[in-house]
């Protein structure tokens, strides 16, 4: 099927058009509210099957760049699209979770419904834009432009304080991507193209390799988000409505660490390895730090958004080991930590929804009135602690082993972080679900509903899945994963 | 049907069990779903009897089935499997046969439950995950069962979710065991790295080559297979609640108690000692772990045997009992005689279960009364519960006549209290001695303190009549018996106001008034008296191929036994006076026992009111509790605070983005315009500057 990868990237910003058209044909807002969430629903539910169908006709076996388009554009840079073992599966991610981030804004998003969706819409284009370009510059587009609707989608639609979040989000991630803005350019001076598949072939001079490693570094390590630049994550987090969540934790982190797939390993070879002990000690420093930052807290919301910050600490471990356990299991834990946060923040909608407000002390005792949601609960808090049988351990055990052959400090530090997972979870889970009721607000409280429960169904079936069959996402990373690390390992003489 | 087929249902049934109570109880009702997961149970039970029994007398040679690939990166190879051999058919019928009696049991005990179904799912789905854990074929899967028993230990600790106590008990649990785990998955991971598979078959027959080679770990360079077998061994030491990490299992208590008996008993905290005897291909060639472990085990059988002395919680002195006894079992291990570990294990199993469901069907009886000292003449009452749990205590005193036989604890325990000396005696080590004297002084505590249950409970005269004339002054003892009960601290640090024990769901706290203990229902001393039959004589059917002559033929392999090992061997042919003497000293534990509450009753009483240091330091369970309070939970939660309110807030953000740029750009005006309408605008135009920099980049570079 030629031209799937620009339909399965353009398909939502069509269906923005759409909204937009339906917009101008009724009367007010509210009007054309249903007719706003039907078209995104109905929108990014055809592109999850687009993307299934792209990945039905993927062969994993193939290591290049697949469904390659390919046009020259304008002063050297090239309308370039192709995904390979690593890239389809956020393709998949994207597409899998934006029904669900529309679903779970139906009732509680009523407020400006038409532009919401709309930024959603162009946000999903953005993201799966990221993952199909290869072309530097298509992708510097792709990937800054997706602060945009981000940040509107916090700004407008967020909690009390969202314009400092929203601000403090914002300037955060522009000013990292500064000067990775500035190392593009240099590369594509110095290579002749800004081809990504040609760039990855080009041997950077060793001696620049540092610096230019560097200035990708400062911007995928605010998106992942590395310690010490996280801080503006647990604020985007409390601030944003519950979908904005869901994508922020499941998809735009996940941006972070496949840009140093895509350009810190396969190009500056010799300044990852050599910036090695910078990015474990970052790394291992977030799992225990963060983790015990979130045991603290008295948001939910926050303690989940350090937990991932704990979590992203396991990915860079991994992509920065130089081995196979390592990256792919670095690939898997963000694959999987996307469908465990998303629907630990849809947990959290599901409550705030109901009582708004999100202090853990206000909650206790919710087992009593809400079996089904307690159970859902229970098992994401389970996979969020890595418990074998969910996605969550797979990752955790793969990028620790990668680490520990790489050093055996780092992995025996971030294994101390799965007891320290394990005491915020289920200290939070206890203080919100067990124990009798007592706040008298609750005692009405109802339990999910079918539409909530509909959009728990899908990750519940993902994260259990994954859990037991992970040959679902490693016959994919396997061979695109091979061929990176034996290249990094030739390119550094080892 | 094949063998082959039938194993496969039988390691499954409990699963879909699990799922049928679990998903559709509430639509299904009580009775199905409590008939769907007993039935299945029974039918993995027969199961692994069928594979035992074929095992054991029949021709039956070890296979692995394999399912599903699990895990897949390179060398790191891990399937879904069924591994069947003399290890895993022994620990199926363990857990299968007191899985489903305890099922069955559960009918009477949790009558008055009214969440039965969720009861029963769990139940079954911890057997399943036992049962995985169990037939692992590599160190995926293993730590897969591990974690998931860990999972359904949580959830049946914590069952009675109302409870702070409970909940409380459950996280202690998980994160305990998390500990342990910590130290399994750097184990697994070092086994990975030295023989690039963690694959038990493909594993074992290359252990050899790295012996007496060393790794490097934290910068410094070990004994490769010591330091392996030492990381491995701290997840044993976290699920079978040794010494160090003991502290989760007296908690776990606060589950109910056929749970107790199950799976803080006789299945999940022995998984421990069947990963240590599993891996003897890795503790042969690690001298120095192995004598680890024998360190730890013995230190651990005479600690919680102390502990046990002076409790008045009928369960928490058999939990201290149970660590007590898994102390045994590795230390036999760690002298080398994994096979007496393994035949203690198997007739544990059901002399503890016995033991914790005859302590259930008191506390039944008893109206969920479990102070000791509130109970007293019984036996009248109770008439078969006491029959059985005189049983179970002789079975665990391990009462017998050397050379002539005994019930089942005597020819587990005696076995590896002989195979202690002879390590030391063919000149194994220190060690060995000190196991074996500790061996013989803790049979003389586990007389002691399993006779001081069986009298205070069912002897003496029934302080439970009087209880409503005392009543004023049991608020006193009350008070005394909360604080020396360890709540887990709850998030914001307060002390969990400890609930008095009989506080569940369906009790109501107001009957202080006259008490009518009762025997149990048939349905639960059915399971009893099933026990018994298992405690009485699993010792003297099964000791020759543990142990015995058959010895070689039963484990066909499955315990790898290095050349310089004989000390089950050697076991057999002990001094005389070695022989006698855990007889002897079993007697004067039953003789002080009966002294100090039979004979003179009272006198129990009075010296747990002078109150004593030793007492103390006892009853306080040596301050652990305490001490780790202090130091890991109010420790941490300190540093936490300091990361967030100091590292986070004051350092990063107060530097970053709150400096003075930022706070001045926040107090402007126009920032509030955001609000109004005009932040489309602003995207708009930050578009396209972007776009604006990026094309004059280009063009300006020419590229």
């Amino acid at each position: 099927m030629p031209y799937i990868l620009s339909l399965v990237t353009f398909l939502p910003l069509l269906g923005a058009l759409a909204i937009f058209v339906a917009r101008l044909a009724s009367r007010s807002q509210d009007a054309a509210a249903p007719a706003a969430r039907w078209i995104a629903l109905g929108v990014t539910l055809a592109v999850l099957a687009v993307s299934v169908v792209l990945v039905a006709g993927f062969d994993p076996a193939n290591t290049g760049y697949q469904f390659v388009e390919f046009a020259p554009w304008f002063a050297g840079a090239s309308y370039h699209l192709g995904v390979d073992g690593v890239s389809i599966l956020f393709v998949l991610l994207t597409a899998f979770l934006m029904p669900i981030c529309i679903l779970a804004s139906w009732k509680s998003i009523e407020t400006r419904v038409v532009e919401y969706m709309i930024a959603f819409l162009v946000l999903e284009t953005l993201v799966i834009g990221v993952f199909t370009s290869l072309d530097l510059f298509l992708f510097y587009i792709f990937f800054e432009g997706t602060l945009v609707p981000m940040f509107l989608i916090i700004g407008i639609w967020g909690g009390q304080n969202r314009i400092y979040a929203a601000y403090k989000f914002f300037l955060y991630t522009l000013l990292g991507s500064v000067l990775m803005l500035l190392a593009m350019l240099w590369m594509a001076h110095t290579a002749g193209t800004t081809s990504i598949p040609e760039l990855k072939r080009f041997a950077f001079d060793p001696a620049v390799q540092p610096i230019l490693w560097l200035a990708f570094f400062a911007s995928f390590a605010v998106k992942m988000p590395m310690w010490p630049v996280h801080t503006w994550l647990p604020d985007a987090h409390v601030q944003a409505p519950t979908a904005g969540s869901v994508i922020l934790a499941g998809i735009l982190l996940k941006l972070g660490g496949y840009g140093f797939i895509l350009f810190n390993v396969p190009m500056f070879p010799m300044a990852s390895e050599m910036f090695r002990p910078l990015v474990f000690t970052l790394s291992v420093i977030a799992i225990v730090y963060t983790s015990l930052v979130a045991w603290r807290q008295t948001d939910i919301k926050k303690l989940i958004a350090y937990s991932s910050v704990a979590h992203m600490g396991f990915v860079t471990l991994g992509i920065f080991s130089g081995n196979d356990q390592g990256m792919q299991g670095a690939v898997f834990q963000m694959i999987s930590h996307g469908l465990i946060s998303g629907a630990l923040f849809l947990c959290v909608g599901v409550v705030y929804d109901r009582m708004h407000t999100r202090e853990i002390a206000f909650y206790g005792g919710l087992t009593n009135r809400m079996p089904w949601f307690a159970a859902i609960f229970l098992m994401f808090t389970m996979a969020n602690v890595g418990l074998p049988g969910t996605s969550g351990f797979i990752g955790e055990v793969l990028t620790m082993t990668g680490a520990y052959r790489a050093s055996t400090w780092a992995a025996l530090i971030a294994a101390s972080g799965v007891i320290f997972s394990a005491v915020y979870a289920l200290t939070l889970y206890r203080a919100v679900m067990f124990g009798e009721i007592t706040n008298p607000k609750l005692q009405t409280i109802t339990d999910i509903d079918k539409r909530e429960l509909l959009l728990f169904v899908p990750l519940i079936v993902g994260t259990l899945w994954l859990g037991v069959y992970p040959g679902a996402v490693l016959d994919y990373t396997g061979p695109a994963v091979e061929a990176l690390t034996n290249a990094y390992r030739v390119a550094i003489g080892g | 049907m094949t063998l082959q087929t039938l194993v496969i249902l039988g390691v499954f049934a409990p699963l879909l069990g699990a799922a049928i109570a679990g998903f559709f109880g509430r639509r299904i009702g009580n009775v199905p779903s409590q008939a769907v997961t007993t039935g299945l149970l029974f039918f993995s039970c027969a199961v692994a009897w069928t594979v035992f029994g074929q095992w054991t007398w029949g021709h039956l040679e070890p296979f692995t089935l394999r399912l599903l690939p699990f895990i897949n990166v390179g060398d790191f190879q891990s399937a879904w499997s069924i591994r069947i051999d003399a290890l895993s058919a022994t620990m199926l019928i363990v857990v299968t046969s007191v899985s489903s009696l305890v099922h069955l049991y559960s009918w009477g005990y949790m009558a008055e439950d009214d969440s039965k179904p969720r009861f029963f799912a769990y139940l079954s789905l911890f057997t399943f995950m036992m049962l995985a854990l169990v037939t692992a074929a590599d160190f995926m899967q293993i730590f897969f069962g591990w974690e998931g028993v860990g999972l359904a230990s949580y959830l049946l600790i914590g069952f009675w979710f109302k409870k702070p106590t409970a909940s409380a008990a459950a996280i202690k649990a998980f994160v305990v065991n998390r500990v342990g785990d910590f130290g399994f998955v750097l184990g697994i991971m070092t086994i990975f790295w030295m023989y690039g598979t963690i694959e038990f078959a493909e594993l074992f027959p290359m252990i050899g080559e790295r012996a007496g080679t060393t790794w490097e770990f934290l910068g410094v360079q070990w004994s490769a297979l010591d330091l392996a077998g030492f990381l491995l061994f701290i997840g044993a030491m976290g699920k079978s609640a040794q010494f160090f990490l003991h502290t989760w299992l007296p908690d776990a208590m606060e589950g109910p108690t056929p749970v107790s008996a199950l799976i803080h008993a006789a299945t999940m905290v022995t998984a421990g000692v069947y990963m240590v005897c599993l891996l003897s291909p890795i503790y042969e060639h690690a001298p120095g772990a192995a004598q680890i472990i024998a360190i730890i085990g013995a230190i651990t059988a005479l600690f919680a045997a102390t502990v046990g002395l002076t409790q008045n919680d009928i369960k928490r002195v058999i939990a201290y009992s149970t660590c007590s006894q898994l102390g045994y079992m590795f230390f036999a291990a760690g002298v080398g005689a994994y096979q007496a570990a393994m035949f203690h294990l198997f007739t544990h199993a059901f002399f503890k279960a016995l033991l914790f469901l005859g302590a259930g069907s008191v506390i039944h009886g008893m109206h969920h009364e479990q102070d000791m000292r509130r109970m007293g003449g019984l036996w009248k009452l109770l008439p078969v519960t006491y029959a059985v749990m005189t049983i179970g205590t002789i079975a665990i005193t391990g009462l017998g006549i050397p050379g002539v036989g005994g019930f089942a604890g005597f020819y587990s325990k005696d076995s590896i209290i002989e195979s202690a000396f002879a390590s030391a005696a063919s000149g194994h080590s220190a060690v060995g001695m000190f196991a074996f004297f500790v061996g013989i002084i803790a049979a003389g505590l586990t007389a002691y303190y399993s006779w001081r249950l069986v009298f205070m409970t069912f002897h003496n005269k029934p302080v439970w009549k009087e209880e409503g004339a005392h009543h004023a002054d049991d608020h006193a003892t009350d008070a005394q018996l909360e604080t020396h009960s360890e709540p887990l601290p709850d998030a914001d640090g307060h002390a969990v106001a400890h609930a008095a024990h009989d506080d569940h769901a369906h009790d109501d706290h107001a009957h202080h008034g006259p008490l009518h203990p009762h025997e149990s229902p048939w349905v639960m001393l059915v399971p009893l008296l099933a026990l018994s039959v298992g405690a009485v004589a699993a010792g003297f059917v099964f000791a020759p191929f543990f142990i015995g002559h058959h010895e070689h033929e039963f484990w066909r392999g499955a315990i790898f036994v290095g050349t310089h090992n004989h000390v089950l061997h050697e076991s057999h042919d002990v001094p005389t006076w070695v022989k006698w003497s855990p007889l002897i000293l079993t007697l004067i534990g039953t003789a002080f026992a009966y002294w100090i509450y039979v004979a003179r009753e009272g006198m129990g009483r009075r010296m747990a009111e002078r109150d004593g240091v030793v007492y103390r330091f006892l009853y306080n369970k040596w301050y652990f509790d305490e001490l780790y309070d202090f130091v890991f939970v109010r420790g941490f939660r300190a540093i936490g605070n300091f990361f967030w309110k100091v590292g986070d807030v004051k350092i990063i953000d107060g530097l970053g983005p709150n400096g003075a740029a930022w706070a001045s750009l926040k107090s402007a005006a126009r920032l509030a315009k955001i609000q109004s309408g005009y932040v489309y605008h602003y995207a708009f135009v930050m578009l396209l500057g972007v776009a604006g920099l990026l094309t004059f980049a280009i063009l300006a570079w020419g590229a």
